[in-house]
């Protein structure tokens, strides 16, 4: 028997539809734990640096995490591994809901898809009855809808379903798949389902998670317990953050109508423009009532005290359930103030199965190409099949107008369904310029600030997950104008690694030469500061938390001084904290040296240009290169021998040399391996 | 008979309060595990979650008796705007659905309140239900004084109750005899 994981993946071959339920390695949770991290060995083993997104051989797994399905809080996402038709470089969209654990309850780790299938299908998976089935009567269907019409065929409401929309269908580069109130959205994950002709994946379980020291996981759980409670109920000061960040999760878009901070903070249109004086008196009213006439309940994903998301009833559209960001996302990309505008769009929108970062940047874009003339009006010209849009003041209209276009594949929406950075390429006469607002060509949030931020500047340049998303959150955001603050923030913060990263706080100021930013905090310690806040990411995505119990969240109750309490108590792992860190740490390696291995290199960790309005190229190369070495990488950002080796990863150090990424050096001398060691003690405690 | 005081548990629900997380059904089911907290089903708790979200249904339901019959009722209730069918709020564990039933071994459910030695201050689906979504009561109420009827007598009446009262005095009486 299994702790924690079930020990089982489920393989699928599209192709022939050969089913196999395959027992995994226990070293492989020991050494990588779940989700994430397991699945990147999979893909390291089992894909070249030559696989595209659309290859046959490309995988799609669907993976819960090591405690998915165990009584832990908020351990209930689902991540959807898979070579990314965006970037090129490996993705893992992911998804809150119930689907990860219903996985794991009917007896499975990871669903591992390979080659494609001739025709649309569903996989039916009951317990260990799994079929391929038909879905020809699905086709062209609503994610949305797809989901209701599943639990009503195979009867059964408890039943979970993972579904694309016509979106996937049709090549949408940037398409999610819709699970319940989740949406696994960035990078197109959606899109290679849709490649694979999957329309949906419906589970049910009704088998155990077992735990290897039930009474002691229960203990450690108590202790989380009693803490949300007390956080419930003291939310952070709203001296020290703003009131969107008081709480655990993030619930605040959808419990509060109240949002000057991004609205006014972030950027409207194609990521442009920022409206600092839009949050008035008339909107605030507008937009509470709007927001009480339609949020009927706030709502939970699987076993969270957190309730992030919101069940939408209104008078005249059908219910849906929506989470955080996408409220304001297409207000921001149309321009448009109205918020129920908004509702009515997004419902449309989680019916076609969007990621609801990336598509309103890419219809912005395609109108802000219109208003320059780079795009025509033949361009926006109807035919048979549709109308001509409407004219550029009729913002509504010609938003809705470029979702049809794009979702259907017709017209100029063929081309805007790459996503900004393929779309620019194909259209030229200069529309590459246009696409701004992308890393690793990727759209990123719609910020545009003034001064660079060493921490963001790190974290945008060097996510693996090439986006920003949920990376940042340990750490404020700002510092603190006054030390008494500083103090009352370090007082209760058992969260961090190290007891010196509380003076790193008390030494921050808002202003000034020295203490603030560009210069504060300094390479090296944002490298510190980056590095801890990843590690925790890293956790997150192998553990299978929701980052609102974890990494995105000031003060949460899951951090590094008591993951690993849990992970050994389910799993019967015995792991100090420091080799439980090293486990985040060797993930992290893989990963890095996985994109390394794709192409990638230091030149794509490179933020917008237009990210910050104040920049400091010498100062950024130095943070680079800083964080570089923190990280035991080379100046290039490859993880180097002597690094990979320590991390039990000496077979991708022979790869990587062996296609000229890395540079074949003489093994460590014992007294480099000596000093290496001090370093990491230092580093990372281990 | 004289009257005497009993203590009667109850959980009650606040439907408007269930976010749908279904913690009550883990926690149910890893406590009801054995050995305690070694597992957990959601399909195996006694307490589950009635979660139809598009319908707005969020609403715990407990496991209350065993029949051995299926219901000839099939009725929609409306209640605040919302339509139930009837089976959705039933506490029974019967042969016409699943719910309630052990999936493997296919014997019924029912909740005991988390019987436990020394008893716990409140059901664990309560105490993990941050949201307050679930609340324990106890009441004091008066009722009349029975003699409690021993295992044998239930045991009796269970088999006078298949075979007929005639039938079990004639072979009982013919045991008798033999011995």
């Amino acid at each position: 028997m299994r702790y924690g994981e079930t020990g089982y993946y489920l393989e699928i071959d599209l192709s022939t539809g050969n089913i196999e339920r395959v027992q995994s390695d226990p070293k492989t949770a020991e050494n990588f734990f779940g989700g994430v991290g397991s699945s990147l060995k999979i893909f390291w083993d089992r894909t070249t640096p030559e696989t595209k997104a659309f290859d046959p051989e490309n995988l799609l797994i669907f993976t819960n995490g090591l405690l998915s399905g165990t009584p832990i809080f908020g351990a209930n996402r689902t991540f959807v591994v898979t070579i990314s038709p965006v970037s090129n470089l490996i993705c893992y969209p992911t998804a809150g809901g119930f689907f990860a654990p219903e996985l794991k309850y009917a007896g499975y780790d990871k669903i591992i898809f390979r080659n494609k299938s001739p025709e649309l299908v569903y996989i039916w998976i009951n317990n260990d009855k799994v079929e391929i089935r038909d879905a020809s009567h699905l086709a062209g269907k609503g994610a949305r809808e797809v989901q209701e019409l599943l639990k009503e065929e195979l009867n059964d409401p408890k039943i979970q379903v993972a579904a694309i929309g016509p979106a996937a269908e049709n090549g949408v580069l940037f398409a999610s798949i819709e699970m319940d109130k989740g949406s696994a959205s960035r990078l197109g994950g959606g899109a290679v389902m849709g490649d694979k002709k999957i329309k949906a994946i419906a589970v049910r379980g009704t088998k155990e998670v077992n735990l290897a020291d039930g009474p002691a996981f229960i203990k450690h759980l108590e202790e989380a317990r009693t803490y949300i409670i007390h956080r419930n109920a003291n939310p952070l000061s709203h001296r020290h953050v703003e009131a969107i960040h008081d709480s655990l999760g993030s619930p605040q878009l959808m419990r509060d109508a109240e949002d000057k901070w991004h609205t006014q903070n972030f950027a409207w249109g194609n990521a442009r423009y920022r409206r600092k004086d839009f949050w008035t008196d008339e909107i605030e009213e507008s937009w509470e009532k709007s927001q009480e006439e339609s949020v009927r309940r706030m709502i939970s994903c699987f076993n969270c005290p957190s309730q992030c998301g919101a069940l939408i009833m209104r008078k005249d559209g059908a219910p849906y359930m929506a989470k955080c960001f996408s409220k304001i996302s297409y207000l921001f990309g149309s321009g448009i103030d109205d918020l129920e505008w908004s509702w009515k769009f997004i419902e449309r929108t989680f019916d076609y199965g969007l990621d609801s970062y990336s598509t309103p940047q890419v219809m912005a874009f395609a109108v802000e190409l219109r208003k320059d003339g780079i795009l025509t009006e033949e361009d926006f010209a109807g035919t048979d099949d549709y109308p001509p849009c409407p004219p550029p003041e009729d913002k509504s209209g010609v938003f809705y107008w470029l979702l049809d276009r794009l979702v259907k594949g017709e017209g100029i929406g063929k081309i805007l369904g790459l996503g900004t950075k393929q779309a620019s390429e194909k259209i030229g006469k200069g529309a590459e310029a246009y696409a701004h607002n992308l890393i690793k060509g990727v759209e990123q949030m719609n910020i545009k600030l003034g001064m660079l931020d060493p921490l963001y500047f790190l974290m945008f340049a060097t996510s693996e997950k090439q986006s920003i998303t949920s990376i940042e959150g340990n750490w404020p955001q700002a510092a603190f104008r006054k030390y008494e603050d500083r103090e009352e923030w370090i007082r209760d913060w058992p969260h961090v690694p190290f007891e010196r990263f509380k003076q790193y706080i008390l030494d921050w100021e808002p202003k000034g030469d020295k203490n603030a930013a560009p210069y504060y905090p300094t390479p090296p310690i944002a490298s510190e500061i980056v590095d801890w806040m990843e590690e925790n990411h890293v956790n997150d995505d192998s553990l299978g938390f929701c980052s609102g119990m974890s990494g995105f969240c000031f003060k949460p109750p899951f951090h590094c001084h008591n993951y690993y309490k849990f992970v050994n108590a389910a799993t019967g792992l015995n792991l100090d904290e420091f080799e439980h860190r090293r486990v985040a740490h060797r993930i992290r390696n893989l990963h890095r040296a996985f994109n390394m291995r794709r192409g990638m290199t230091r030149a794509d960790d490179n933020p917008p240009a237009d990210h910050w309005k104040f920049r400091f190229p010498e100062l950024e190369e130095e943070l680079l290169t800083t964080y570089y070495h923190f990280k035991g990488w080379t100046d290039e950002g490859v993880p180097t021998r002597v690094r990979l080796e320590e991390l039990d990863l000496g077979y991708v150090a022979d790869e990587l040399e062996e296609k000229g990424i890395l540079k074949k050096v003489p093994p460590p001398t014992e007294e480099e391996l000596e000093e290496y060691r001090k370093e990491r003690m230092y580093k990372w405690g281990y | 008979m004289a009257k005497i005081k009993k203590i009667v548990k109850r959980i009650t629900v606040d439907a408007e309060k269930c976010n749908g997380c279904r913690t009550c059904e883990v926690m149910c089911s890893a406590f009801h595990s054995t050995p305690q907290w070694s597992s957990n089903s959601p399909a195996k708790s006694r307490v589950q979650v009635v979660r139809l979200p598009l319908r707005d249904i969020f609403l715990p339901v407990f496991a209350g008796e065993y029949t051995p019959a299926e219901c000839g009722g099939r009725i929609s209730y409306h209640i605040d705007d919302r339509t139930y069918d009837e089976c959705e709020f039933c506490r029974a564990a019967c042969p016409s659905r699943g719910r309630f039933v052990e999936p493997d071994s296919g014997l019924p459910l029912g909740c005991d309140m988390c019987q436990s030695d020394p008893p716990l201050e409140e059901p664990m689906c309560v105490h993990w239900c941050v949201r307050d979504a679930l609340k324990y009561e106890e009441r004091e109420i008066e009722v009349e004084e029975q003699v409690e009827i021993d295992a044998l007598e239930t045991a009796l009446t269970a088999i006078a109750d298949k075979f007929g009262w005639d039938k079990m005095m004639r072979t009982a009486a013919r045991l008798t005899q033999k011995s």
